[in-house]
C-alpha cells in the first residue's frame, strides 16, 4: 500500500482557522512536549477540538494523530463535542454529593431533557458533571459559563435556567 | 469567586504554618511577602548554607509530604542532590485532584511567593535550576495570582541570574493539567508535563533518579513547599517540637460536607478528629447525629464514632483504615447512606482509572458494578465477601497508588459498617434513606387532610385524589424525589 504522508490529510478545516491552529503551535514552538498547551489554547479558541483540528495540530507539531487523539480523550478537560451557549456544569465533588449534587443533577437532566454531555436541541444549553472546583463551602455548586451559583436546591434549578431563558 | 469560609471558625487549637500568610498579606504584592520575612530564608540559605545544610534542616524538622503519601521531603531532596545530571527540576504539584479539598487552591492564591521561595531553596540544595509548577487548569485564580508572583520575584532579582549576589540561577514556568485524578502520581504528572498521557509508570526508578525528561526531578506538592521557608527561618527544633513523635508540623484539612463551619483548618499533628469537628467545626449541622468522617479523599476511608479521639497523623488514621491523603476531610451525619459514599468514591475511581492496568481498570469497574447491585437491592451476601476479596487483590497487585488504594472507602465502609450492608443486601432497606430503589413513599390516610399540596408539588403527577380526600402515590410513577414529603404540613407522607 502507498504509504501516505502527513501532509496528504485532507482537513476540512477553513483557511483562517488553519492560519490560528499553525500561530498557536508556533508560539509554543511547534515542541511535541507543549502538545498539551497547544491543546488548552486551542480549546480556548474554537470551544471543541474535533478530529479535523487535532489532525492539524498533530501535523504542525509532527506527532502522529493517534497520539493527540489520545491525550485528547485521555484528559476530561478536553472535549470533542460542541459545548451550548451557556455550559451548565455541575460539581459532583465529595462535598457537594454529600450535600445533594445528585438530586440536583437528575433536576437539570428532566429540566433541560438531556444527559449528561449533552446538548440542547437549540445548542443553548449543555450538561457536565465536574470534579470540584474548590467551592466546598458554597457546596452543592452549580457553573453556568463562569458564574458560580452556591447552595443549589433541586428547587432552585428552574430559577437559574429562568435567568438565562432570555438571553 | 468562592468564599473560604472559616469567619466562624475558632481559632483555638489552631497553629498557623503553611497558612501563615494567607488572607493577612495582599497575595498580588510581593512588598507584602517581603515585609512578613518573605524570601529572608532563600537569602540566608544562598549566602551563609550549604545545599548538605538545608538538607540536613529539613531532615531534621522531620517535615513529610503533604500531598498524601507522607514521605520525608529531606531524605528526597538528598537523593534528587546525590545523583548527577548536567539538568535537574524542581516540581511543585499543584494538581489538587482530591474531590473535596482545597487547601493548595487557598495557598496557592493566598501566599503564592512562600511556594516560589521554597522551590528556589530546593533547587538551591539539590542543584536544580529549573523549576515548574503544575497547576490544574480549573484553578483561574490561582494560575493569575502564581503568574504575577513570578513576574514580580523576576522583577525584584528573587527569581533569575545571579541570586543574592552568588552565582546560583533559578527560574519557574507553569505547567497546566487538564483534568485527570491520576496526574497527582508523581510519575503520571512528569507524563503529563511532557506533553504525554498522563499514565504512572513503575517506580523505580524514582523521579529523583530519573524524572522530568530522564532528568532528576524533585517533586512535592504545594502544602509541603509551604511549609520550607518558615522552617528555614525559625529552625528545625522550633518545627519539630510541633506534631507527634513521627508527624511533625501542621496539616490543613479542608473541612466540608454536613458541618455547621465549612472552610480550612490548620492544627498541629496529634489533634484529635473530635477537636476539629466539634471545637473548630462547631459540630454538625441542624444538630443531627455524626456517622462518618471521611478522610484521604478516594484513597481514604470513612472513620466512625469510634475513631473520634485518635490522634490525627501519618501513621494513625493508616492504621484506622484510612489515610491523611491531602487533607479533604468531609463530615457525614445520619442521612448519608455509608452503601451509596462507597459507591461514589468507586464511580469516581472508575473514570479516573489511566486504564494502564488491569487490577485498577477492571476490577474497579467489577466493585463499582456490585456495590450498585447492593444499592440497588440485588446484592447477596455472597457479595459481601466478594467486595473484601477483590478490594485486596486490586490493592495488592495494581501499578500505581491509585489503584493501591482505590478500594479503600470499600474496606473501610465494610469495616466500620457492615451493618447497612447486611440491611441493604438481606432486609432490602437503606437506613439513611439514600438509597432510591430501596424506597417508597406512602400516604398515610389518618394523616392526609386532602389539601392537594403534595400533588401539587410532584414534578411528575404521581399523585391522585380529590380535594379533602386522602391521596394515593402510584409507585409506578413515582420519581422518589421527596417533594411530597417536605411540602406535607401533616406528617402525613412516609418513606418505607
Amino acid at each position: 500500500m502507498e504509504e501516505k504522508s502527513m501532509s496528504d490529510i485532507k482537513v476540512k478545516v477553513k483557511e483562517k482557522d488553519l492560519i490560528k491552529i499553525q500561530e498557536i503551535c508556533k508560539s509554543f514552538d511547534n515542541k511535541p512536549g507543549e502538545l498539551i498547551n497547544v491543546l488548552h489554547k486551542t480549546q480556548e479558541h474554537f470551544g471543541y477540538l474535533p478530529a479535523e483540528i487535532q489532525e492539524v495540530v498533530a501535523q504542525e507539531l509532527d506527532v502522529a494523530v493517534a497520539k493527540v487523539y489520545g491525550v485528547v480523550t485521555f484528559y476530561s478537560f478536553f472535549t470533542m463535542l460542541p459545548k451550548g451557549k451557556f455550559p451548565i456544569s455541575i460539581c459532583t465533588g465529595t462535598a457537594c454529593y454529600v450535600r445533594g449534587a445528585d438530586n440536583v443533577l437528575q433536576e437539570f437532566k428532566r429540566q433541560l431533557n438531556i444527559e449528561v454531555g449533552e446538548t440542547t436541541d437549540d445548542g443553548k444549553y449543555s450538561l457536565n458533571c465536574l470534579r470540584c472546583v474548590g467551592a466546598c463551602g458554597l457546596a452543592p455548586v452549580v457553573l453556568v459559563g463562569d458564574k458560580t451559583y452556591g447552595r443549589v436546591s433541586p428547587e432552585g434549578v428552574k430559577e437559574i435556567l429562568e435567568e438565562y431563558q432570555e438571553k | 469567586m468562592t468564599n473560604l469560609g472559616g469567619s466562624k471558625m475558632s481559632q483555638h487549637k489552631q497553629i498557623r504554618i503553611a497558612l501563615n500568610n494567607c488572607g493577612v498579606i495582599d497575595p498580588e504584592n510581593i512588598k507584602e511577602y517581603i515585609a512578613r520575612d518573605g524570601y529572608l530564608a532563600l537569602g540566608k540559605c544562598l549566602t551563609e548554607m550549604k545545599p548538605e545544610d538545608i538538607i540536613r534542616e529539613i531532615k531534621d524538622s522531620g517535615l513529610r509530604g503533604r500531598g498524601g503519601g507522607g514521605f520525608p521531603a529531606g531524605l528526597k531532596w538528598e537523593i534528587a542532590a546525590k545523583n548527577q545530571a548536567d539538568q535537574k527540576y524542581v516540581v511543585c504539584n499543584a494538581d489538587e485532584g482530591d474531590p473535596g479539598a482545597f487547601m493548595d487552591r487557598s495557598i496557592l492564591e493566598g501566599d503564592p511567593h512562600a511556594v516560589l521561595e521554597a522551590m528556589a531553596i530546593c533547587g538551591y540544595s539539590m542543584g536544580a535550576t529549573k523549576g515548574l509548577i503544575y497547576i490544574r487548569a480549573e484553578y483561574p485564580l490561582a494560575i493569575e495570582r502564581l503568574k504575577i508572583a513570578i513576574e514580580q520575584a523576576r522583577e525584584f532579582g528573587l527569581l533569575g541570574k545571579n541570586l543574592f549576589g552568588t552565582d546560583f540561577e533559578f527560574d519557574i514556568e507553569i505547567r497546566y493539567g487538564a483534568g485527570a485524578f491520576v496526574c497527582g502520581e508523581e510519575t503520571a504528572l512528569i507524563h503529563s508535563m511532557e506533553g504525554l498521557r498522563g499514565e504512572p509508570t513503575i517506580k523505580p526508578p524514582y523521579p529523583a533518579e530519573s524524572g522530568y525528561f530522564g532528568k532528576p526531578t524533585n517533586v512535592n506538592n504545594v502544602e509541603t513547599y509551604a511549609n520550607v521557608p518558615i522552617i528555614l527561618r525559625k529552625g528545625a527544633n522550633w518545627f519539630n517540637k510541633i506534631g507527634t513523635e513521627k508527624s511533625k508540623g501542621t496539616k490543613v484539612f479542608a473541612l466540608a460536607g454536613k458541618i455547621k463551619n465549612v472552610g480550612l483548618v490548620e492544627v498541629p499533628m496529634g489533634t484529635t478528629l473530635r477537636e476539629v469537628i466539634y471545637e473548630i467545626g462547631g459540630g454538625i449541622e441542624n444538630d443531627k447525629k455524626f456517622k462518618a468522617v471521611q478522610t484521604g479523599g478516594p484513597s481514604g476511608g470513612c472513620l466512625t464514632e469510634k475513631h473520634l479521639d485518635t490522634p490525627i497523623d501519618f501513621d494513625n488514621l493508616v492504621q484506622a483504615g484510612s489515610m491523611m491523603g491531602s487533607g479533604g476531610m468531609i463530615v457525614m451525619d445520619e442521612d448519608n447512606c455509608m452503601v451509596s459514599v462507597a459507591k461514589f468514591y468507586l464511580e469516581f475511581t472508575v473514570e479516573e482509572s489511566c486504564g494502564k492496568c488491569s487490577p485498577c481498570r477492571i476490577g474497579n469497574k467489577r466493585l463499582y458494578e456490585l456495590l450498585d447491585r447492593i444499592t440497588q437491592g440485588k446484592g447477596e451476601m455472597e457479595d459481601l465477601k466478594r467486595l473484601r476479596n477483590m478490594s485486596n487483590v486490586i490493592k495488592d497487585t495494581s501499578l500505581c497508588g491509585l489503584g493501591q488504594t482505590s478500594p479503600n472507602p470499600v474496606l473501610s465502609t465494610l469495616d466500620n459498617f457492615y451493618d447497612e450492608y447486611v440491611a441493604h443486601v438481606v432486609d432490602k432497606k437503606c437506613i439513611a434513606g439514600q438509597c432510591k430503589d430501596l424506597m417508597t413513599y406512602f400516604v398515610i390516610e389518618e394523616n392526609c387532610v386532602g389539601c392537594t399540596a403534595c400533588a401539587r408539588v410532584c414534578p411528575v403527577g404521581a399523585i391522585t385524589g380529590e380535594k379533602k380526600e386522602v391521596h394515593y402515590i402510584n409507585p409506578e410513577i413515582c420519581i422518589k424525589c421527596g417533594a411530597c414529603e417536605e411540602r406535607c404540613k401533616f406528617d402525613a407522607i412516609i418513606v418505607k
